[in-house]
């Protein structure tokens, strides 16, 4: 069991991990100095293939084979993305998405 | 503080907040969540207050609950913190053009550049008239507010709290699912969507759901530098202020 110090300790140490990973690409390439063009390409390249990993990540836990097969999931995706292409605006295909998987995964699954 | 500038605050704030309104929801929900784990694992409710002020970063938090309840172990938990949040430091990458001359406020941008603010602020248009700084501010302040008042209010209320909200954290996925659509509809090739799913399917497979992170943006980044040429020659790749389409 920690004491009350060593839990601040270990608060302060994951605050202090986190801004690290936060601060260092504006530490590392300041604004006053170009940036190197390798990363500016990154900065460029990297958004889509973190977006893909971000939506992967969040469906980490869906069990494909046993459970529901990912069955809500994949509805409730489908339904978000046919009502971000019909409106093209944010609110709706994600108030759309979330209730469609909330009403399956409550009443149905 | 002049009220030209008070001014300037208050519509950039306004036109900033209906795009955090999803952020809102998934951050009380899950906000709730963790701070009633908090409450249940026999922490007060100033733990989960002082952790979303600080850390602001919803994996590692749920992640700390178990590091708090063992032993103290100040290398490994540095080790263990700096590997979940690895991927803020892509996040900087990306937002290296868009933080450019904002003065004093950019600090506070890159302490609160978590997930959904990365999000939000990467793929969002600043609208005419706003001032870019106070609404990229305004966004990254909305969502460390949300984080914050729903942990703590988790903490107090502890296992007070009756969830029938089954199935709400969706709402997380459906943003991040609608965010990769308008980034994907603004890319004439698809070369780094295909490869970022790719690397979190290949990974995840091998790796298993708990540790997939740092091995995908291993693979993400040597794709990336392996076909940089044909990815540049696709062109399509977005990245400068002015674009974005996206309302709210």
């Amino acid at each position: 069991m920690m004491t009350v110090t060593e839990r601040i300790i270990t608060i302060a140490i994951c605050a202090f991990a986190t801004m690290f990973t936060r601060f260092l690409p504006f530490l590392v390439f300041p604004e006053k100095k170009p940036t190197p063009k390798y990363i500016t390409y990154l900065g460029k390249a990297l958004p889509s293939a973190i977006f893909a990993m971000l939506i992967v990540y969040c469906l980490r836990n869906v069990e494909l084979v046993g459970g529901n097969n990912g069955i809500p999931e994949a509805l409730a995706i489908i339904v978000t993305c046919a009502l971000y292409f019909w409106r093209r605006q944010m609110l709706l295909p994600i108030a759309g998405g979330t209730i469609s998987y909330m009403l399956l995964v409550q009443l149905v699954f | 503080m002049t009220k030209a500038k008070s001014a300037v605050r208050r519509k950039a704030f306004l036109a900033a907040f209906p795009y955090t309104i999803p952020i809102f929801a998934g951050f009380w929900f899950l906000g709730l969540v963790y701070g009633v784990y908090m409450n249940v694992s026999g922490f007060s409710f100033w733990y989960p207050m002082l952790m979303s002020l600080t850390v602001f970063g919803g994996s590692l938090e749920f992640f700390m609950v178990t590091m708090l309840l063992s032993t103290v172990a100040p290398l490994e938990t540095l080790l263990l913190a700096l590997m979940i949040q690895a991927r803020h430091v892509f996040y900087g990458i990306a937002m290296l053009e868009k933080y450019r001359n904002l003065g004093w406020k950019r600090f506070y941008l890159y302490f609160a550049l978590c997930d959904e603010t990365f999000s939000l602020n990467y793929t969002l248009k600043v609208p005419v008239g706003i001032d870019r700084g106070w609404f990229y501010f305004s966004v990254s302040l909305l969502n460390h507010l949300y984080w914050f008042t729903g942990s703590t209010l988790g903490g107090i209320l502890g296992s007070m709290i009756n969830f029938n909200t089954q199935g709400l954290e969706f709402v997380m996925t459906a943003l991040f699912v609608v965010i990769f659509l308008e980034q994907w509809s603004k890319e004439k090739k698809h070369y780094t969507a295909v490869a970022g799913f790719f690397a979190s399917i290949v990974s995840l497979v091998a790796f298993g759901p708990e540790s997939f992170l740092l091995p995908t943006m291993v693979i993400i980044l040597l794709l990336l530098t392996l076909f940089r040429k044909p990815v540049e020659k696709a062109g399509g790749l977005t990245a400068s202020i002015s674009e974005g389409t996206v309302d709210p």
